[in-house]
């Protein structure tokens, strides 16, 4: 099987799997209770804390650990909301190209919150200008929200620009990050960001641990209340073994990342320029360059995506057609319409990602077998 | 390279056991489930309208349908047909009854979804065949033509839904418990550990929600739904009818009306929106006319001929005289006047075991 759909998830790294291994029945003990077990597995907590502030160039106390991409998404957007609503600032800024972590949630706030959200449009390649995103902020104006490389098109968004926009107008900016982990720099000075969320199963680090950034000084109500833990703002007893796994995921793949970078980039020029070369009435979708290395994503006229898929998994093929979290709904991706593609269009949209177990040989295969699957695909219309 | 067939599967005894046996023939198995288009439900509380299930593709059904694929070890997918099915089977079916007929939905979506949406979907998925957990048989006869056969089991026969079918669709379909009788099939199941259950029965209405097909019409086709007179043969008005789609040819009771002997329903009377009734003694047709005729062997018959015609998907044929005509319809004169004569069903005939094709019956004669 030829594995293409990095963006969905990755395997965990076996690095990882060894560093996570001492924590569930050796250093088993809560974090929060005072004896020598439970002071083991706070040091673990803490020490992953530190080495994953390290690689975002932020304090460990700015730091939330949480289950997923998702909930950091939430925690950001709702805490961050609802701590600005007590001060009169109940308007919200997006862009139609977010993942429905984030889209959903603001659609929440505005329905059942009271909030107003603006969506500022994106262009055709699915990026966001700046100054659209300053000319829509307003003096009750509590959040920006933008994220930092899109899921299903692989565009990378300029994301330090906004940001310095955001704080010289005095508003937090958030930002999911969650398909940059392990890919792009996540310096979170350099980026201008007050709030970024991770998730560690895209960078080969174990599903249902993720995390947020929170600046220092951004008002932010917790979401889930309980215990202390987390500095009160996610409350709930720490996973201490994925935690583990997700810093040391995190570290490796920053670590390797320009390396990786290079390969997957020169993997994907191939996949991309293969494709375009064999088979006809095919586009790529995104940004042409500024984009994530390893994604490759295309509107494939004349053929539905569902079949496609099917069709290459029993190639020996896995890819999609867009965001994992929207499969089994065969209506267009908001994410191309957002783009200003036409909703009958955008049913053809083929993803493939390309990770560390890519090879240039998956890519040979992938361009001998495609053209064919393509076209009995097509001729079932 | 073993050649792959795709079967449909509904998580019940019969398609899995169809799956089962493919894969024990030597073929490379894909399992496939159709969504299918199903009435709106009600608001929920954000607000959002979701979709109620489709009962031949539940929640339950999938993951039943999923586990047997597992437990196969073959591959299992979803695919969407709701466009197609509400287009071409349910707007049919709304449209029946707004002309004053009984359609029976099963034979359209026989022949536009599963042997048309679904049989193209697996060539183009490079499959030989689509398999199906039908009670019916694919034979051959002296000059090579595929036929359509009842199944060995003739209690469950489904040969009737399936009386839409060409040569193209027969080339290609597999109906592999076509052969077993019921309780067969239940043994073969139990033996391989997969569910002996049965899912949906063909004739169940699988996309209204609580299968109340007049509630379903007053809703979604409330053009069809008007209260009109019932009137004699002689075209005296008897009193109102609350609308046609809820009265069937053969119904004695709800009329709501004294007479001196028991009234039935005759017709529906679609051009004047009038309910026909009169005893016991005029329900008996002896003559339909059914049509556009799709004959299996893809050639109309030249001239008429003698066979059985069954006029519902359980009933018991009848021996009749059939004589097709030039415009592609045919006539059907029974031996012996039969009841329950609806214009909608499917007018099927047979030669013995053998399916010649069908038609819809539109409209019907007492003599």
């Amino acid at each position: 099987m030829i594995y293409l759909d990095h963006s969905a998830t990755t395997p965990v790294d076996p690095r990882v799997v060894e560093a996570m291994s001492p924590y569930w029945t050796e250093v088993f003990g809560n974090p929060s209770s005072i004896y020598g077990q439970g002071r083991r597995a706070a040091a673990a907590l803490e020490e992953a804390r530190g080495r994953t502030a390290a690689i975002l160039g932020c304090q460990p106390a700015e730091i939330v650990f949480t289950s997923c991409g998702t909930e950091s998404d939430n925690l950001a957007l709702r805490g961050v909301a609802l701590a600005a609503a007590q001060k009169g600032r109940r308007h919200l800024i997006t862009t139609p190209i977010e993942h429905h972590a984030v889209l959903h949630t603001l659609a929440d706030l505005a329905e059942h919150f009271d909030f107003e959200v603006t969506i500022v449009p994106v262009d055709h390649t699915g990026l966001v200008d700046p100054a659209a995103i300053e000319a829509a902020i307003r003096p009750d104006t509590a959040l920006v929200s933008v994220m930092y490389a899109n899921n299903e098109v692989g565009t990378i968004e300029p994301i330090a620009e906004i940001g310095a926009i955001a704080r010289r107008r005095g508003v937090p900016f958030h930002t999911d990050a969650v398909q940059a982990g392990g890919i792009l720099p996540l310096d979170v000075q350099a980026l201008n960001v007050d709030l970024l969320a991770l998730s560690a199963h895209k960078f080969y680090g174990p599903k249902g641990v993720g995390l947020l950034y929170v600046r220092k000084g951004t008002r932010l109500l917790p979401t889930q209340t309980g215990g202390s833990q987390e500095r009160g703002r996610r409350a709930g007893t720490e996973n201490v073994p994925y935690i583990v796994g997700l810093a040391t995921a995190l570290e490796l793949a920053q670590g390797e990342r320009e390396a990786e970078a290079a390969r997957l980039l020169a993997l994907r020029e191939r996949l991309v320029a293969g494709i375009l070369a064999a088979i006809p009435d095919v586009e790529l979708t995104g940004h042409p360059t500024r984009r994530m290395p390893g994604h490759a994503s295309f509107l494939v006229h004349g053929a539905d995506a569902q079949s496609l898929l099917i069709a290459l998994d029993l190639a020996g093929i896995a890819a999609s057609s867009g965001s994992a979290c929207a499969v089994g709904t065969p209506t267009a991706s908001a994410v191309l319409t957002g783009m200003g593609y036409d909703a009958t269009v955008a049913l053809g949209a083929l993803r493939l990602t390309l990770g560390r177990a890519s090879s240039e040989a998956d890519v040979e295969t992938v361009l001998a077998r495609l053209p064919g699957i393509v076209a009995a695909v097509r001729g079932n219309r | 390279m073993a050649e792959r067939v795709v079967v449909a599967m509904s998580g019940g005894v019969d398609s899995s056991v169809a799956a089962a046996l493919l894969l024990e023939q030597g073929y490379e198995v894909v399992g496939v489930m159709l969504r299918l288009w199903s009435e709106p439900a009600a608001p929920t509380l954000g607000g959002t309208v979701e979709a109620a299930t489709n009962r031949c593709c539940t929640v339950e059904a999938v993951h039943d349908a999923r586990g047997v694929a597992e437990r196969l070890g073959i591959p299992f997918y979803v695919i969407s047909a709701e466009e197609a099915f509400k287009a071409r089977v349910v707007d049919l079916f709304i449209a029946g009854y707004a002309a004053g007929q009984t359609p029976n939905p099963c034979l359209a979506c026989n022949r536009h979804i599963r042997f048309g949406h679904l049989l193209r979907y697996a060539r183009s998925l490079g499959a030989a065949h689509l398999a199906t957990g039908h009670y019916a048989q694919v034979g051959v006869d002296a000059g090579g033509g595929y036929q359509l056969r009842r199944g060995a089991d003739r209690a469950k026969d489904q040969s009737y839904v399936l009386s839409v079918l060409g040569q193209a669709e027969l080339a290609q379909a597999l109906f592999p418990v076509g052969g077993y009788t019921k309780p067969e099939v239940r043994a073969l199941a139990a033996a391989r550990g997969l569910p002996t259950a049965s899912r949906i029965d063909s004739q169940d209405l699988c996309f209204i929600a609580d299968g109340d097909y007049r509630r379903f019409l007053a809703e979604h086709a409330a053009e069809a739904v008007r209260p009109g007179p019932i009137l004699d043969r002689a075209g005296r008005e008897l009193g109102r009818h609350r609308g046609l789609p809820f009265y069937t040819v053969g119904q004695r009771s709800g009329l709501g009306i004294a007479a001196s002997q028991p009234l039935y329903v005759l017709e529906l009377d679609a051009a004047r929106n009038a309910l026909v009734v009169g005893p016991a003694g005029e329900l008996g047709r002896g003559r339909l006319w059914a049509g556009p005729m799709n004959w299996v062997s893809g050639q109309a018959p030249a001239a008429a001929f003698r066979a059985e015609v069954q006029i519902r998907y359980r009933a018991q044929p009848a021996p009749a005289r059939i004589a097709p005509l030039p415009d592609g319809t045919c006539e059907v004169t029974f031996d012996a006047a039969q009841r329950g004569v609806t214009p909608g069903q499917a007018a099927a005939i047979y030669d013995g075991a053998v399916c010649l094709g069908s038609g819809v019956i539109l409209r019907t004669a007492q003599t």
